[in-house]
């Protein structure tokens, strides 16, 4: 819009942005007491499109946020480097449809070490085409980590996450909260 | 002081091209100090980097910049850019020469995707009555098995809601299942939203093929449908 100059009055927000305000003033009640004890380690994948390309680290500092007060501030590890420097995943650009896959993968083993590095057993990553991206180099490269959209683990603390809605979780994780028949206890 | 060295035969035309179009993206500015390719994870493929390409660009090697498929492994991240002394704008270098691609000559998979995008809305070209009705479907389904969001209501282009929401056209098709919970938590936040069913994919392959035509057409049909008909004073990009 601002490249094409076209004219708008309304405001354009991310997600991630209004999930961190809505914690913060209490409307969205979430806490992380489900892996006090389970210790389960988390890390994120920061899209570079909000991140580096909007010139600041407002949103990725919110996306830390909102997953620290999910998952536990200790059970949080960051990639390094990460916010406006991390490494692309390598699956933008539309490279996911571009057919260079031998490149695509080869330009993805940066972040898949860097995964790997933080020995988190799940990357929460808010971006679609880094979600696909990181998932298939866990395949490619034969990772044991998992990939998870942020709604998943947001739902998964709020004990709002349905028995249909758990693709992207591993076995550890599973049936956490659903009680013998399925429902969410 | 040194004379300049004198080149018989010297033509950066493509150069030229794009330094007109970016008149900020200052070129000439290269130390070669090689900052840009020493974090780029897309060093190396197809024998290039970014300090390489740049050189190319500045030693008028137009062909031969327009051959490279490397074009299409950088993806535009900005990582080089951000880290580059000069400041100097490779990935708009990395979009322009994609652009200079005759348009049937870019990858097959994003051209298709931006194509689908101009004609439904969406890269994975789902019509708009499939979207709505996968969309009231599950939120259905949800209704009915999960006792705590019996009052669940999902709305398609509903006039005045305050958010309008983008969408990754991946779920509707392919994982249907993963729009519940972003669903669910904007019910428990009571948030007044609805999705536009114009322009709707939150993705943009027409962007990524550098399609200038095709990347204005959905942005202003996009911005014409959410101020115009449904005059919405939030925009969500959902990813």
């Amino acid at each position: 819009m601002k490249k094409y100059k076209i004219p708008h009055t309304f405001e354009f927000k991310s997600i991630i942005e209004l999930y961190a305000q809505w914690i913060k003033d209490g409307t969205l009640k979430v806490n992380s007491d489900w892996n006090k004890d389970l210790k389960i380690k988390f890390t994120v994948q920061d899209p570079c499109n909000i991140g580096r390309k909007i010139g600041t680290n407002k949103i990725v500092d919110d996306l830390r946020f909102v997953v620290k007060a999910v998952v536990g501030e200790e059970n949080f590890i960051d990639m390094v480097p990460n916010r406006s420097n991390n490494f692309c995943c390598g699956g933008g650009g539309g490279a996911l449809q571009g057919g260079h896959t031998e490149q695509r993968r080869a330009y993805g083993k940066v972040k898949f070490d860097q995964i790997i590095e933080t020995g988190a057993k799940y990357v929460i990553t808010p971006c679609h085409n880094c979600h696909a991206q990181i998932e298939d180099m866990c395949h490619h490269y034969g990772g044991d980590y998992h990939t998870l959209h942020l709604w998943t683990v947001i739902c998964l603390a709020m004990g709002i996450l349905g028995e249909n809605e758990r693709t992207y979780l591993g076995p550890d994780l599973a049936e956490f909260g659903l009680d013998i028949e399925g429902g969410i206890q | 002081m040194a004379e300049a060295i004198k080149l018989k035969e010297f033509a950066c035309d493509f150069k030229d091209e794009v330094a007109n179009r970016i008149p900020e993206a200052n070129f000439d500015l290269c130390l070669t100090c090689g900052t840009c390719t020493g974090g780029c994870p897309a060093s190396e493929q197809y024998d290039m980097d970014p300090r390489k390409f740049l050189r190319m660009l500045l030693l008028g090697m137009d062909d031969e910049i327009r051959k490279n498929p490397w074009t299409w492994v950088c993806t535009m991240c900005g990582r080089c850019m951000s880290a580059c002394p000069m400041k100097i704008n490779i990935p708009k270098f990395v979009y322009n020469v994609r652009a200079s691609w005759d348009r049937d000559k870019r990858p097959k998979g994003i051209r298709g995707s931006c194509d689908q995008h101009i004609k439904s809305g969406n890269a994975m070209g789902v019509p708009k009555e499939d979207f709505v009705f996968t969309i009231e479907d599950v939120a259905r389904e949800i209704r009915e098995t999960q006792p705590e969001f019996s009052d669940l209501e999902i709305t398609a282009d509903r006039v005045g809601a305050y958010m309008a929401l983008n969408q990754n056209s991946r779920e509707p098709v392919t994982e249907p299942d993963e729009l519940g919970p972003l669903w669910k938590i904007l019910h428990k936040v009571k948030a007044d939203w609805t999705h536009p069913t114009v322009m709707w994919g939150g993705e943009n392959y027409c962007m990524f093929l550098a399609d200038e035509e095709g990347w204005r057409y959905i942005m202003e049909e996009f911005v014409y449908h959410i101020e115009q008909n449904l005059k919405c004073k939030v925009v969500v990009n959902t990813e």
